[in-house]
């Protein structure tokens, strides 16, 4: 709009102009409004409102093979996604998965950006080499950690290391006990996700003001441990819990590993897996599906009202 | 309002509805690209969804069987990766929906109003048909889908690796589970029944007398045998005497070519590959009775066509399938035999096939006359999955087998219910 009101202003007859523009504003802002949220907001409606109402629907109702049932059920799906044991087993498996890979990737990405940050030399080649594995896609990942270098033959490359070490053939993946397979699923998404959270650090690292440490030096705090514990890490707070949140959001969405990795288990599913293979996989039962979905987002919804209420998350800064 | 404004006006307007009109663009491409190429020569179109099968030249001669035909359109839809059955099934519930598609007889398509009968197309040569693949695709006196080929699932091995190990083609599952002790080293594995192992489930049933379901479509798999079966397993795979995580799965010939193993489930199709690559050094033996007085077991397998009831086409995709899988004998033919090695359904092709008279394959046409067993309508994929489920639960996580029979009994019978009723 600024463009306009510079040009207005150096036309000859301000007063005329003046009155034509309340009228024309009005409708042009309403107008540009619609114009420009329009687009989006249909495809909200449409891809996500919609199938969200019709999956709270459908969980009423006994829909397998269709997505327009007409045998209402009651909550009969919902009771059987809460007694049947894998739907909940699943929300055990991801509380798993997050308590590992959040904070091992927080600390992975922190300590390589701290390490990086120090660089002398090189450092945009360390930032980039570091980096490159996030336009990486968690199925080609998943593909390479399966077939070769987690591979249960004696060449795959885990397996060869070892035997160097007289270590036997170990089957990652096929064999839950000892659950190696949270080894294969955590390295592989530490691999694809650490640079880009290590980005994050990087950046808030170099916001510090180099006065802190020089500061805190002339104070007779040591270089290093005491440094990092009492001015890096609280200066990289509001990074640190932004890179937690989004750690979580990304477990939370975990799906390509889990599906290309574990084929035929009743072990590592996390709650979008498992409805995959409920509502879409082979039994196709979108009543139970869709009963599981809104499970699931009424979860969601409570942990993040409980989150709030504790954490303050959402809350004014003066409020803290 | 002045001419300028207007002008001004006019100018921005065209810009942003353009760039409004820009961001619709690719909303309104999502619904244009149907997978349907509407048109041709005769205006009309047919999709068809196949797996991808491993031997090289398969998706070529799909496709040349599919533009040979005049009256329509064909486009195959070839699907990789090992969940055709989800693509498949969620495939069906949209527009996007294939016409015709290959797939395994399985009572829930039926009892949806999925796949028509067919019955006008097969009458005239249903008596030219294995009478067990009539069977396995009839539900109610109707016939449901054309059955392509015919695919026997058993036992491979390296007979110098047997003979250099002192060991004989096992005769039961415990002599198996011996073999498989005896041939291991620390370069091979004595058995590879697939990474997941749930590829010889229907053999492991059988072979321990019990069946998946019985006449009355009751639960029958659940038996003491069938327990002491899983045990046998369960000691294979603890023991290390199963090759696991292998790069590619029991229906590539790949770990016994390879040397991986030096007994490999697998199936009938890849037998050329294994020979072209290990000559004489290669024998077939079906799965080994695991239960006194039971017989061993071989799983015919399969695919068959069937055609969409809630298509766009349906006469026209019959038409199709007539003309492919029923009249074109030559095609047939050379879906059969000229890839891997299938068995023909159909007894005139069968006994032309000189392909399968002599030899190893011969040994195993035998195979599947002998011990073959095929498809039970009424055991759909759901349970199927829970009976996957055992293997996952009895042999890999180490639940006790008759707990985690318990489960699936649980699923089936929910499946049963909705079924029968």
């Amino acid at each position: 709009m600024s463009t306009t009101t510079t040009r207005d202003a150096t036309r000859p007859a301000p007063a005329k102009v003046s009155k034509a523009r309340p009228r024309r504003g009005l409708r042009g802002s309403t107008f540009n409004f619609w114009l420009f949220t329009g687009p989006f907001l249909l495809g909200l409606v449409i891809f996500v409102y919609i199938p969200i109402g019709w999956s709270a629907w459908l969980s009423f109702f006994e829909a397998r093979y269709t997505v327009t049932p007409d045998k209402f059920v009651g909550f009969d799906n919902y009771k059987l996604m809460l007694t049947n044991g894998d739907f909940t087993g699943s929300l055990v498996t991801f509380t798993v998965f997050a308590a590992i890979i959040v904070p091992v990737t927080w600390a992975l990405s922190l300590g390589l950006a701290l390490m990086v940050h120090r660089l002398r030399f090189m450092k945009a080649f360390f930032r980039s080499v570091f980096f490159l594995p996030t336009a990486c896609s968690f199925v080609a990942a998943s593909l390479i950690w399966k077939m070769s270098i987690f591979s249960g033959v004696r060449f795959g490359m885990m397996n060869t290391v070892l035997s160097w070490f007289g270590v036997e053939n170990i089957a990652w993946l096929a064999n839950p006990n000892p659950p190696w397979y949270w080894l294969v699923i955590v390295t592989v998404r530490l691999w694809l996700q650490a640079g880009f959270y290590m980005i994050l650090f990087l950046a808030a690292l170099q916001n510090i003001p180099p006065e802190l440490y020089e500061a805190a030096a002339i104070d007779g705090a040591k270089p290093g441990w005491q440094t990092f514990r009492y001015i890096t890490l609280p200066q990289l707070r509001a990074t640190s819990t932004a890179v937690i949140l989004l750690l979580l959001v990304a477990a939370y969405q975990a799906f390509d590993e889990f599906f290309n990795l574990l084929a035929k288990s009743t072990w590592g599913r996390p709650p979008l897996v498992e409805l995959y293979y409920t509502a879409l996989g082979d039994d196709q039962d979108y009543g139970a599906g869709s009963a599981g979905a809104v499970i699931l987002t009424l979860l969601i919804c409570t942990v993040t009202l409980l989150q709030g209420r504790f954490m303050g998350f959402g809350r004014g800064e003066e409020t803290k | 309002m002045s001419a300028l404004s207007n002008s001004n006006w006019d100018r921005r307007s065209v810009l942003r509805a353009a760039a409004g009109l820009a961001a619709l663009g690719p909303l309104a491409a999502c619904g244009g690209n149907t997978g349907r190429e509407g048109g041709g020569s005769s205006g009309k179109g047919l999709v068809q969804y196949f797996h991808a099968y491993g031997e090289a030249g398969t998706q070529e001669a799909i496709k040349r069987y599919a533009k040979a035909y005049d009256e329509a359109r064909v486009t195959t839809q070839w699907i990789t990766g090992t969940n055709f059955e989800s693509k498949l099934f969620s495939s069906l519930l949209t527009d996007n929906a294939p016409d015709v598609f290959e797939f395994h007889p399985q009572l829930q398509l039926i009892k949806s109003g999925q796949v028509a009968p067919l019955d006008d197309i097969i009458a005239p040569v249903k008596d030219d048909f294995n009478p067990a693949d009539i069977k396995s695709h009839t539900v109610d006196g109707k016939v449901y889908g054309v059955r392509m080929i015919d695919d026997p699932q058993f036992f491979f091995y390296r007979k110098s690796m047997l003979e250099k190990a002192g060991v004989d083609v096992p005769q039961t599952l415990d002599e198996l589970a011996e073999a498989a002790a005896k041939l291991t080293t620390d370069k091979v594995k004595g058995l590879f029944i697939g990474n997941s192992m749930v590829s010889t489930n229907y053999a492991l049933v059988w072979a321990a007398g019990a069946d998946q379901l019985n006449d009355k479509n009751e639960i029958a798999y659940h038996t003491d045998e069938v327990v002491e079966a899983l045990k046998v397993y369960r000691k294979m795979f603890t023991s290390g005497h199963l090759l696991l995580d292998a790069p590619a799965d029991y229906w590539d010939p790949s770990a016994l070519v390879q040397g991986l193993t030096a007994i490999q489930w697998c199936g009938m199709w890849a037998m050329p590959v294994m020979q072209k690559a290990l000559g004489d050094d290669l024998g077939i033996f079906p799965f080994p009775s695991a239960a006194s007085g039971a017989k061993p077991a071989v799983y015919n397998g399969g695919w068959s066509m069937f055609v969409n009831a809630k298509g766009k086409n349906v006469d026209l995709a019959k038409e199709y399938v007539k003309w492919l899988w029923i009249d074109e004998k030559k095609y047939q033919e050379d879906w059969a035999l000229s890839y891997g090695f299938h068995i023909p359904p159909r007894t005139s092709i069968a006994e032309s096939a000189t392909k399968l008279k002599s030899g190893l394959p011969a040994e195993g046409v035998k195979l599947f006359t002998d011990y073959g067993r095929f498809d039970n309508i009424s055991w759909t994929q759901a349970m199927i999955t829970a009976f996957e489920e055992v293997i996952a639960n009895s042999v890999r996580k180490g639940t006790n087998p008759e707990k985690a029979l318990d489960a699936a009994d649980t699923k089936v019978n929910r499946e049963l219910k909705k079924l029968f009723g």
